[in-house]
């Protein structure tokens, strides 16, 4: 917050005004929301919902089943991704400076990436892991998008928190006569463990919520899957067909995006932990 | 005018110091009384009272840290906008304590200019950099904005230097030009008194002689208090010196006299210490 | 191995690595183009504009009306969140207590959160319901218009606030010190400065609100044709993916590969804009 000499004139109280206006405005959508979720969701999801399978379509049942298949994207896109990310990241953070070519390249690269619209990267996921290397709607498929849709987030993330690393640690390092690897490896690395981790569960956020990209990937299928190459439907995808292709699934749709929120909110409140932490000055002699 | 009384470790200040006769009888534009500041429980300076004398130069001096800046924040009341805060005591200015919730900010620092450490006139023209706070503090007329404008660069002597190029950015000028742009824009609003935190140290030493020259050529016109860590400098401008010290994780007034009196023959170590670093 | 050695093939194998993400991008260029070559080769693109209607199986590929509807959507949606997220923004750095400055931080990230399906799901259950009393059926331009505002708002205003901040200190603190009052600050001073990144937030967030899919797709109505009203259905080009994409074949596939080239495309553009805006910033 920046605190200003306030004064009365008439524009300021006119600004005073419209910003109070439209953060209430903001509020109040939020309220409506959270509330309407909350009420119509928080009696229906009970331990029984989330351990049985759905009945008649979704409308009756669980959502044990898209637990699972959400739990087996989330884990596979992160084996992917992420020694792919901390290998990028360090290369961006140890080797390049920003105003290299060749990082400028990266950089602009990870911006276009993270842009990518997700049913584009669902077209993308399907032409490429779905046929061309014949994966079929399945689990891996769906994690394999996922994974280059998270890529920029997790690269980003790091990468800062690796530069944030005052330079006098790697000077230090050097001068003792230690190698890079083990400057990396041993010094670097053990540092940048909380970013990382942020980076993690950043990136755990935004592939829970991608829907569209995993329709024509990882398919919707709502039975239990029994490997990696079944098709199984997330968590996400299940609320969108409730609420669009089963009439009578209100209820159960509720119910998931109630459960949905609540594990998003839950990631939010380790990330605000996480970030505080960080600000603290997770480098300071202590 | 006494120092703080209550601090008999410090074996060098007499307890019930007192300035030499004859200092208090001049007018003090701004009278601070018994002020001290402190950030939640970190204490900045321990309760201090300073005079600062109408139309001179009064010099602050004494190593970083011990709380310079913040008495002239304080002064302008910059430290309402900062968190948790807290200070007590008094500045008086015109026989009205600015402290007071009553005051009135916007005429204050019309009245009381401030000049900081790095010189920062805002990314626009040089023009523009004049009107916006003109404009603030009602002058509407456009005349009388070129009048002010003009008058304000030829009092810092940067008139013939950028009277073609008013309408170029202020941010294309060389430090100590910007630096000189900033005491213009303070002296268009006509103040009373100007408060400078450092207003050399970012400059190359031709550029702090100019300023240097240019706060002299302001001697008898306004009250100045200038905060410097350069004693050569103080020697140079003030006609009176305060010394701080940063003690025991806060500041404190140890002494304040004639710069002659300072600089030559001060009554307590600390100060003999301080300005003998000078002489050496 | 020495140590001079293992360091050298470290390199080595991290550059592999951050070439990933190149050749991951290179490959969704590559399939995307691939897939739609054959109705780029077969097809001449006034047909897209001047054919009679989109019936993609019998050759008629009038794409105009999703085209249109997909920028009315995004245009719409941009006009309320921007003043919004802003004015909200500068509630939150400058005219509300901290307390409540507080309370909206955290909001506005959960928000931020939020899968676009449940926004999607919320117009579903209110919006469409109150739309459709006004005027039936509910599933309307307006009602996408809505949903997906309420989609990119808090994260431009997380952008707005994080720009106010970023702004000068010291020049504020100028500012302050020459006595200029808190609408003079905001409007002269700070203003100006978050101009170019206020820019560059809220074209980053125009290239997500056109590539959102099913949040629209939900409260759209889905009708192929140009609107005469807010209150009519349309179609927009990513919804029309995801609707056909699951019994589309041949022709008509590499008609939806195209429109994700498309899709692509404009945003590549839009964010080609943003890296010379920030470029330009540099070099002054």
């Amino acid at each position: 917050m920046i605190r200003l000499p306030t004064n009365h004139s008439f524009p300021d109280r006119l600004l005073k005004f419209f910003s109070w206006f439209c953060g209430l405005l903001l509020l109040f959508f939020f309220i409506y929301l959270f509330s309407d979720i909350a009420q119509q969701g928080f009696s229906q999801v009970t331990f029984k919902f989330l351990v049985t399978e759905p009945l008649s379509a979704g409308r009756a049942g669980g959502i044990a089943p898209m637990l699972v298949s959400t739990l087996l994207l989330l884990t596979l896109c992160l084996l992917v991704s992420l020694p792919i990310g901390i290998a990028s990241a360090i290369y961006l953070a140890e080797y390049t400076d920003e105003t290299q070519w060749f990082s400028r390249i990266i950089q602009t690269n990870l911006n276009v990436l993270a842009s990518v619209p997700s049913i584009v990267m669902g077209l993308f996921g399907y032409a490429f892991f779905v046929v061309a290397l014949g994966l079929g709607f399945s689990i891996l498929a769906g994690a394999l998008t996922l994974a280059c849709m998270v890529l920029p987030l997790l690269i980003r993330n790091i990468e800062d928190s690796l530069r944030n690393i005052p330079d006098e640690y790697r000077i230090n390092a050097t001068a003792l006569g230690l190698s890079r690897f083990r400057t990396i490896f041993q010094i670097l690395l053990p540092m940048a463990t909380r970013g990382i981790l942020l980076a993690v569960i950043l990136s755990i956020g935004r592939a829970m919520a991608e829907t569209a990209a995993l329709l024509y990937t990882s398919g919707y299928v709502s039975r239990m899957p029994e490997s990696v190459l079944d098709s199984g439907r997330s968590l996400s995808v299940h609320i969108f067909d409730l609420s669009m292709n089963v009439p009578g699934g209100e209820q159960n749709a509720y119910a998931s995006a109630f459960t949905l929120i609540v594990l998003l909110l839950m990631i939010n409140i380790i990330t605000l932990g996480l970030s505080r932490k960080i600000q603290k000055g997770a480098f300071s002699e202590r | 005018m006494s120092a703080n009384t209550t601090h008999s470790h410090l074996k060098a200040v007499p307890e019930n110091y007192k300035a030499p006769p004859g200092i208090d009888k001049l007018p003090a534009y701004i009278n601070i009384e018994k002020l001290s500041l402190s950030y939640d429980t970190q204490t900045i300076f321990e309760p201090l009272s300073l005079p600062i004398y109408q139309n001179h130069i009064n010099a602050l001096i004494g190593p970083s840290g011990c709380g310079k800046s913040s008495l002239l924040n304080t002064i302008v009341r910059l430290t309402d906008y900062q968190n948790n805060a807290k200070i007590k005591g008094q500045i008086h200015v015109n026989n009205k304590n600015v402290l007071d919730d009553s005051t009135d900010l916007i005429s204050l620092r019309q009245n009381i200019g401030m000049i900081f450490q790095k010189p920062m006139p805002f990314p626009m023209s040089i023009r523009k950099n004049f009107e916006l706070p003109l404009k603030e503090h009602g002058v509407k007329n456009k005349d009388e904005l070129e009048y002010k404008i003009e008058t304000a660069l030829k009092d810092v002597g940067l008139w013939d230097e950028v009277s073609t190029r008013l309408h170029q950015s202020a941010t294309q000028l060389s430090g100590g030009q910007q630096q000189r742009l900033c005491i213009a824009r303070i002296l268009a609003l006509e103040p009373k008194a100007l408060l400078m935190d450092e207003p050399c140290s970012a400059l190359d030493p031709i550029a702090t002689k100019v300023i240097e020259e240019l706060i002299l050529n302001l001697k008898g016109k306004y009250t100045i208090l200038i905060v410097t860590h350069n004693l050569s400098q103080a020697k140079r401008v003030a006609d009176y010196v305060a010394f701080m010290w940063y003690h025991q994780g806060h500041g404190k007034l140890i002494e304040h006299n004639y710069a002659d009196v300072i600089f030559n023959s001060p009554s307590n170590p600390i100060t003999t210490a301080y300005v003998q670093g000078l002489t050496e | 191995m020495s140590p001079l050695k293992r360091d050298r093939y470290l390199h080595l194998v991290l550059k592999f690595f951050a070439c990933i993400s190149i050749v991951s991008l290179f490959f969704v260029i590559f399939f995307l183009v691939t897939e739609s070559w054959r109705i780029i080769e077969s097809t001449p693109a006034s047909k897209y504009i001047l054919d009679d209607a989109w019936h993609p199986t019998e050759g008629e590929f009038f794409l105009l009306p999703m085209i249109i509807g997909s920028l009315l959507v995004m245009i719409g949606a941009m006009l309320l969140s921007i003043p919004v997220g802003i004015f909200t923004a500068i509630l939150w750095q400058f005219y509300a207590p901290s307390w409540f400055s507080s309370i909206l931080e955290r909001i506005v990230e959960v928000l931020s959160g939020i899968p676009s399906v449940v926004y999607g799901f919320w117009g579903i259950m209110i919006i469409v319901p109150l739309l459709g009393k006004f005027q039936a059926p509910g599933t309307s331009l307006l009602a996408g218009i809505i949903v997906l505002t309420l989609i990119v708002l808090p994260t431009i205003t997380l952008v707005a606030n994080s720009i106010f901040q970023q702004v000068n200190k010291l020049h504020i603190q100028n500012a302050i010190a020459l006595g200029l009052s808190r609408f003079t600050i905001i409007c002269h001073i700070i203003f100006p400065q978050a101009k170019r990144g206020l820019l560059t937030g809220v074209i980053l967030q125009a290239g997500r609100a056109i590539g959102e899919t099913l949040a629209v797709l939900m409260v759209c109505g889905n009708v192929v044709q140009i609107p005469g009203s807010v209150f009519e259905p349309v179609r927009t080009l990513t919804s029309n993916i995801a609707l056909e994409m699951a019994y589309a074949m041949d022709i008509h596939r590499s008609a939806l590969f195209l429109s994700g080239l498309v899709l692509m495309i404009v945003v590549f553009m839009l964010i080609l804009m943003t890296e010379r805006m920030k470029n330009r910033e540099n070099a002054l």
